[in-house]
């Protein structure tokens, strides 16, 4: 464990629906440039926590804390503010459909900078071709495979070049050798930005190239588990942890 | 030697970048802050500072303060240029992470797609498009009608293969929860009606005949043709947004690998259910407007009870039920039909979905609006 400051910071967080509890007690803290990784089998509430940490869902109880800043206590406007800085990639890409790739990564730019067409239109080209969509502009999310809209995704989440990056498997759905290559990408932010990536993953063999430190999501207990580094994990982690690392192996 | 900064504006002060060295080998010295929310210079100065006779450019980030896409972004731009000029770039001056994120950025060739971007052209190039794909859809339409027909003989035969409960949800769906809004708009129509003839008849003394006016044109006209209008953008729409939903999530396509035709499961419930209600519905509406008239002609136009329900009675013939019958049944066969019809052409995305519910209400509406003229002309002529 380094012993940086805290990047994001969440404590004793409950998730629940109603009456159903989805995770009770979840607390962790995510270190700056780290790679950090939430993993579970299906159904474990790895969604729901990425919800509670981006501001789409309030926790039941719990805080999140970002440079030590109450995320869900402070005021909206507040708020609205700390998402910018949060880049987020959802699992199928959640591209606006009605608007080109170009479009799609551009926007954020156009909303929240004062930067002129010309160096948007720069930016933007740059980020598609790092996630291998060079030429892609002017294509409709229609007209792409699943795999180029999650590329596609990941490169709307990097446009404002965020402090944080969430994202929520980035890996299912791919060829090993694009999913490779997102894990290459997601590494390189990292050590190249000094971004803090936050992946919500059930992949086993992503989950052991990139993360640096992790948790379990405990569907039967509604718990986490703390596991560290995936690596480690692996061979000396928690036995729950090591069966669903081993595919149910050990 | 060539200095450029960015231009100073409202933004805190960015990078520059320096070019020097001969002609043929140029040393572009980046510095300060390249960040994208500050003032940094255009790559067209870098580019107008490379000469005819550049054969190579390195770099010196020495005294790079910071740097995020801003950077990146615009160093693509160069590599592009001198790619395209024939120039040699050595990155071994940028930082690791540079060096890094743009080997990635160029890891991947550019996709040079035809087609891409073409110019809509001018007005009489538009609608010649939108001519041609109209055209283009016909035998699309005519290939869906065929497909229903054969449906039909498939029911008829007892070989279609959909499920009843379907057929039951359907007709729940477009009949008994439609009845709302489909007795609010004719009672408002008969309503109109009602007036709009007591208008007129007040000058020659003929008030009671308001009772003809509304009863006729509720139960021959207007009532099916409400309806038909209320359905096509009531559940019209509702049937191509559910199937091009399913078009979307390939639902469809799973029916045809299993063998079980779409049309059967999916289209004729949802047809069999508008031909079933619509009439029915018709009637309803029909006799919703002669209730507003018979209210507004005896509230208003001192008209009595008993004279406006005799006047009714006469005025009313059976061939006009079947006239409004007959006209409900294709109307609600028009609507069933575009809505299934651009539900099954749907593409797969959101958008698409949106379009087909549009274009689903207009093409319903307007074949419902050419199936009523062509009708009442016919009518005419058979007098009927």
């Amino acid at each position: 464990m380094n012993a940086g400051p805290a990047h994001i910071e969440v404590r004793d967080l409950t998730m629940a629906y109603g009456d159903h509890v989805v995770q009770s007690g979840v607390s962790f803290s995510v270190k700056a440039g780290d790679v950090f990784v939430i993993m579970g089998g299906n159904g474990c509430g790895k969604t729901t926590l990425m919800r509670a940490l981006i501001g789409l869902q309030r926790p039941s109880a719990g805080t999140v804390r970002y440079e030590g800043e109450d995320f869900w206590a402070v005021a909206r406007e507040d708020r609205e503010r700390m998402k910018r800085r949060l880049g987020i990639m959802f699992q199928g890409g959640a591209l606006w459909s009605s608007l080109t790739l170009a479009e799609n990564v551009a926007l954020p730019l156009a909303e929240y900078t004062d930067l002129p067409p010309a160096r948007i239109a720069e930016v933007v080209s740059f980020k598609l071709a790092l996630v291998g969509l060079a030429g892609f502009e002017e294509f409709y999310p229609s007209e792409l495979s699943g795999g180029m809209k999650k590329r596609a995704g990941l490169a709307r989440a990097m446009a404002l070049d965020p402090d944080t990056l969430i994202i929520d498997e980035p890996s299912s759905g791919l060829d090993p050798l694009t999913a490779r290559r997102l894990d290459d990408l997601i590494l390189a932010l990292r050590d190249s930005l000094g971004a803090t990536i936050v992946v919500i993953s059930h992949d086993l063999a992503s989950i052991l190239a990139i993360g640096s430190d992790s948790i379990f999501l405990d569907a039967d207990t509604h718990t986490m588990i703390p596991t560290g580094n995936p690596r480690e994990a692996l061979l000396h982690g928690d036995p729950k942890v090591r069966h669903f690392l081993t595919r149910g192996g050990a | 030697m060539t200095s450029v900064a960015a231009p100073p504006a409202g933004r805190e002060a960015g990078g520059k970048f320096e070019i020097r060295g001969r002609a043929e080998d140029l040393l572009v010295v980046l510095s300060g802050r390249w960040c994208l929310g500050r003032n940094l210079p255009s790559r067209g100065a870098l580019e107008e500072g490379l000469g005819a006779a550049t054969r190579r450019i390195a770099f010196d980030a020495s005294g790079l303060e910071a740097w995020d896409s801003g950077l990146l972004a615009f160093l693509t731009g160069v590599l592009k240029t001198c790619a395209a000029r024939g120039i040699g770039v050595d990155q071994a001056g940028l930082p690791e992470g540079v060096r890094r994120l743009l080997a990635m950025s160029f890891a991947v060739p550019e996709q040079k797609l035809a087609g891409r971007g073409e110019e809509r052209g001018g007005f009489f190039v538009r609608v010649g498009k939108a001519s041609l794909e109209l055209i283009r859809g016909a035998p699309a339409m005519l290939g869906f009608l065929g497909e229903i027909t054969l449906s039909f003989v498939r029911l008829f035969g007892g070989r279609a293969r959909f499920r009843m409960s379907d057929l039951w949800l359907e007709v729940e769906q477009v009949g008994p929860r439609a009845l709302p809004i489909v007795s609010v708009i004719s009672f408002l129509v008969g309503l109109i009606l009602a007036y709009l003839g007591a208008d007129q008849l007040k000058q020659v003394g003929a008030q009671i005949f308001i009772a003809d006016l509304v009863a006729i044109g509720m139960v021959r006209e207007v009532g099916a043709l409400m309806t038909g209008i209320i359905i096509a953008g009531r559940t019209g729409a509702a049937f191509a947004a559910q199937l091009g939903t399913m078009q979307v999530n390939e639902e469809i396509d799973a029916f045809r690998t299993l063998g079980i035709s779409p049309i059967d499961f999916l289209v004729l419930p949802r047809l069999l259910a508008l031909m079933l209600m619509v009439p029915l519905l018709t009637l309803y509406s029909g006799f919703v407007g002669m209730a507003a008239g018979l209210l507004v002609s005896t509230t208003i136009f001192d008209i009595s009870l008993f004279e406006y329900y005799n006047e009714t009675l006469r005025a009313l013939e059976l061939k006009h039920f079947w006239v409004g019958l007959s006209k409900g049944s294709v109307y609600g066969a028009m609507v069933a039909f575009a809505g299934c019809l651009r539900g099954m052409q749907c593409g797969r995305s959101a958008e698409a979905v949106g379009e087909a519910a549009t274009s689903a209400v207009v093409t319903g509406i307007l074949l419902i609006t050419i199936a009523a003229s062509v009708m009442t002309i016919v009518y005419y002529q058979l007098d009927i």
